[in-house]
């Protein structure tokens, strides 16, 4: 007879033996025994003293589970967890008492036992990722041999991916607990192995990793993506992976080199290019300023010019005209440009903002100035514009040049007269924008300060 | 030495190859070759990665180009013609071989075939059809073979690749028309849209006619995508993703792609020096999957960029949103839609699924959510739960941000 607190032992063949589990649980739940008073014996491993065996099946227990239920307990006896027998007993006396339970996801246990279906399918989906085949030369022919180290139980309930993939192929996997075997026909069931009973190479590994190190691309490291989805657990069996180490080691050396070859060795097309662009930064809109302005008003000057100028966008005229300084500002710019010595035909001129942003006061539109997202959007274009000019020295004409430039607000009055490095490298210095010489009402004052400006531009270009 | 030829013309054409952003294996129809004869097989749900590279890429196809020489002059391309690349070729046999070889060893899942133009487009799609035709009728391969299409090659050719290939794809290369012209000259956008169309319409042909003829041949059963450069031209996120969405709609398409623009040797100066970050383009497939899996229109994902029409850096497009939406919240985990719980930063489909699942048998708690969801600090001031109501959070400014991302150059051991 059975006492209610009688333990019973449950022998299941092996580690996955799901069919094993079922059986025993069965009975368990028939002969109303709970999950605690149950020891799941696996295999040869020494039975416990107290236990009782099961009783010859009597009949299958009349109950049903839902699919869902088989399913998830299938992947999760796989894992090795010691508690997954007991866990997935207990989740079905659960279940029979609340049929929903599954839907459950919240449930601490229906969680758990989840966690473990779910680690034991991402460790079938990286051992058929990651099983590497080596050919061997046998007298029946070629056959293909992988050593693979996997977490858990799953060697035998994953030889279907490998049959669908390679019936054709003679293989065999070899991991510490169980190999397989497929000759064509059938598939046999060795012991466990070694990686010394695999084969240690194959020529064609060579020809892999050449293929790994080229697809990689050294201007993009992410690293911890890799890592990620491929743990380093898995790399002593991977041929690839010995790689790594000296891609990363080069790939910003490479990087920084094809940046610095293109800087200093630019192809012959620069004219070309820089048409283009000013081409396409005539259908800008990445400001809303482009819906009122009438054209976007682009630099101008030879792409080899050795100075840019930067001032802060086009006015009133500029706009109209379509090209940059040549408006009352730009007249002023041209005459302290020639007391400072300074060719206004050999410079590159370009604004901060392409679009002129104005207030329509009756039938004058008033200059506003541009707010820092305006000046961020439009600093694309003026990145674009001294990629390809390259200019010894940038000068920014104002505030919102200096801040385009820069990234940040910048105080002129601190930081002009004087070369300072641009973040992304290169030379610029800072001064005031011409029109707020024009906007001095003090004639002594807008001298002096007229002066000031002149010897700001001869530093320049002459320091 | 013939092997060392091989593999000197697969190091140059997989280098060729690797600005290709797709790798996917995913979506197809389900094959074996349990008969014993030909070799591999396909799943219809996801692909595999057989390998990731230090650039986070997946490695799923072999991903090569027939050749590198081209008769186009794209600024972008490592492989335009005034490039001074090293040239290769490999034959179609080559191809095969490859292929198989690597399959044999389970490397791949499959083959991505691409080529430069030589000769003509029709000329070159013929040597692209003849490798997919080869492997699929000579050696009964069964595994995954994704083809990218020539511009302008003769709509038939497109067909055969198409009975042969799980996936066919042509780029758009560039967001908009203007930078297309700049970077691309000789590629047009109508003709690239319009190869676009034909071959949308020949899957839904065949996809039709399979329901009436089972016998019917399948073209294409993965689909068609795309691929777009971002950063290299003007375009704002929210151009790239009407662009995207656009793309989706008229065509389509399984997905559309984003690559960063990086820098190429021998690059030309028509490109910008410095590549955008990665965190972007990482926003923009954000920004695609709140599109394609969260139920959000294209004017409500581009809502939740900028002034300037970009994509906030620091936070992912949903978060954005969510801050500036925050009347849409608290939502209520117990009564509220799915459609305003995919609504919520952090929480993903599974995690609403499971949600909608577990509230039809009893009111779900904070601790219930918790368990539900990766991180539910991200997550609380956002809902109300049985016994949770964050306190007046809708109206507070700062809601806790996540810490600022890690530095993408990571030092490595």
């Amino acid at each position: 007879m059975l006492a209610a607190d009688a333990m019973r032992e449950i022998a299941l063949d092996a580690e996955d033996d799901f069919d094993g589990w079922r059986e025993g649980v069965r009975a368990a739940v028939r002969d109303g025994i709970a999950p605690e008073r149950i020891v799941w014996r696996v295999g040869s491993a020494p039975g416990e003293l107290f236990g009782e065996a099961a009783p010859a099946a009597a009949g299958a227990a009349s109950f049903t589970v839902p699919r869902a239920f088989v399913d998830l307990a299938r992947k999760a006896i796989l894992h090795s967890d010691r508690e997954r027998f007991a866990l997935l007993h207990t989740l079905l006396v659960r279940l029979l008492a609340r049929p929903g339970l599954l839907d459950d996801a919240a449930d601490p246990l229906v969680r758990r036992v989840e966690g473990l279906a779910r680690e034991v399918r991402r460790d079938i989906h990286k051992m058929r990722a990651f099983v590497r085949f080596r050919e061997v030369a046998e007298p029946e022919g070629a056959r293909f041999v992988a050593w693979f180290e996997p977490d858990f139980h799953i060697v035998r309930a994953n030889a279907v991916f490998f049959l669908d993939r390679f019936a054709s192929m003679r293989w065999s996997i070899l991991t510490p607990e169980v190999s397989i075997h497929w000759d064509g026909a059938t598939l046999a069931e060795g012991p466990g192995a070694t990686k010394a009973d695999a084969p240690d190479g194959d020529p064609v590994e060579a020809m892999w990793q050449s293929y790994y190190a080229a697809i990689f691309n050294p201007a993009r490291l992410k690293v911890g993506m890799m890592l990620k989805e491929m743990p380093r657990k898995y790399w002593k069996n991977m041929p690839e992976t010995a790689l790594v180490p000296q891609l990363i080691a080069g790939a910003q050396a490479r990087e920084a080199g094809m940046v610095e070859t293109a800087r200093t060795k630019p192809g012959g097309n620069i004219e070309a290019a820089w048409a283009a662009l000013r081409e396409e930064a005539m259908s800008c809109t990445r400001c809303p300023l482009h819906e009122h302005a009438t054209q976007t008003v682009f630099g101008e000057g030879p792409v080899d010019a050795a100075m840019l100028f930067v001032g802060e966008q086009p006015g009133d005229q500029e706009d109209l005209a379509g090209r940059p300084f040549v408006g009352p500002a730009g007249q002023l710019f041209d005459r302290a440009l020639a007391e400072a010595g300074i060719d206004r035909d050999t410079i590159y001129v370009t604004n901060a903002v392409k679009h002129f942003k104005f207030e329509q006061r009756g039938k004058r539109r008033i200059h506003a100035k541009p707010d820092a997202g305006e000046i961020t959007a439009c600093r694309w274009w003026i990145e674009q514009e001294r990629a390809l000019v390259r200019p010894k020295r940038t000068v920014a004409l104002g505030a919102t040049a200096a801040r385009s430039l820069f990234g940040k607000a910048v105080t002129i009055s601190r930081e002009r007269g004087r070369a300072l490095e641009l973040p992304g490298g290169g030379e610029a210095w800072i001064t005031v924008h011409p029109s707020y010489l024009l906007r001095l009402p003090d004639p002594t004052a807008r001298a002096e300060e007229y002066a000031r400006f002149v010897a700001d531009l001869k530093a320049a270009a002459h320091t | 030495m013939a092997q060392l030829d091989t593999r000197a013309k697969l190091e140059i054409l997989a280098d060729a190859a690797k600005y290709d952003a797709s790798c996917a294996s995913s979506g197809s129809i389900k094959r074996t070759s349990r008969d014993g004869k030909g070799i591999g097989s396909t799943d219809s749900g996801m692909g595999i990665c057989h390998a990731y590279a230090p650039d986070g890429r997946c490695i799923s196809l072999l991903k090569i180009l027939l050749t590198n020489s081209c008769i186009f002059d794209c600024h972008y391309c490592i492989n335009r013609k005034s490039s001074n690349v090293r040239r290769a070729r490999f034959t179609a046999e080559e191809v095969v071989r490859l292929t198989l070889s690597f399959y044999r060893r389970n490397y791949i899942e499959g083959l991505f075939l691409s080529s430069g133009i030589i000769g003509s487009s029709n000329y070159t799609m013929e040597q692209i059809v003849e490798v997919a035709r080869s492997l699929r009728e000579d050696h009964e391969f069964r595994g995954y073979i994704h083809l990218k299409t020539i511009p302008d090659a003769d709509p038939e050719l497109i067909h055969q690749a198409g009975l042969h290939a799980d996936r066919i794809s042509i780029n758009v290369e560039l967001p908009t028309a203007s930078g297309l012209k700049r970077l691309a000259p000789e590629k047009s956008q109508d003709r690239i849209e319009g190869a676009m169309a034909g071959m949308s319409d020949a899957i839904l042909d065949t996809a039709d006619a399979r329901k009436h003829y089972k016998s019917a041949p399948r073209f294409a059963p993965a689909g068609q995508s795309t691929q777009m450069i971002v950063g290299a031209d003007a375009a704002t996120d929210r151009d790239i993703v009407s662009r995207a969405a656009g793309l989706y709609g008229s065509f389509g398409l399984k997905r559309v792609y984003y690559s960063a623009f990086s820098p190429i040797p021998d690059a030309s100066a028509v490109l910008p020096l410095q590549r955008p970050p990665l965190m972007r383009e990482h926003r923009l497939y954000q920004s695609d999957w709140l599109m394609r899996f969260y139920d959000f229109k294209p004017g409500e994902v581009a809502d939740a960029a900028d002034d300037n029409g970009m994509m906030r850096l620091d936070i992912d497009p949903k978060l954005a949103w969510a801050l500036k939406f925050r009347g849409s919240f608290p939502v209520d985990v117990n009564i509220a839609p799915r459609e305003m719980l995919l609504r919520v930063p952090g929480l993903g489909t599974r995690a609403v699924d499971k949600i909608v699942a577990a509230r039809r048998g009893r009111r779900l708690s904070l601790a219930d959510i918790g368990r539900l969801t990766v991180s539910l600090a991200k997550v609380r001031p956002f809902l109300i739960a049985s016994d949770w109501r964050p306190v007046a959070l809708a109206d507070k400014a700062d809601v806790p941000l996540p810490p600022p991302p890690a530095k993408q150059m990571e030092l490595f051991g």
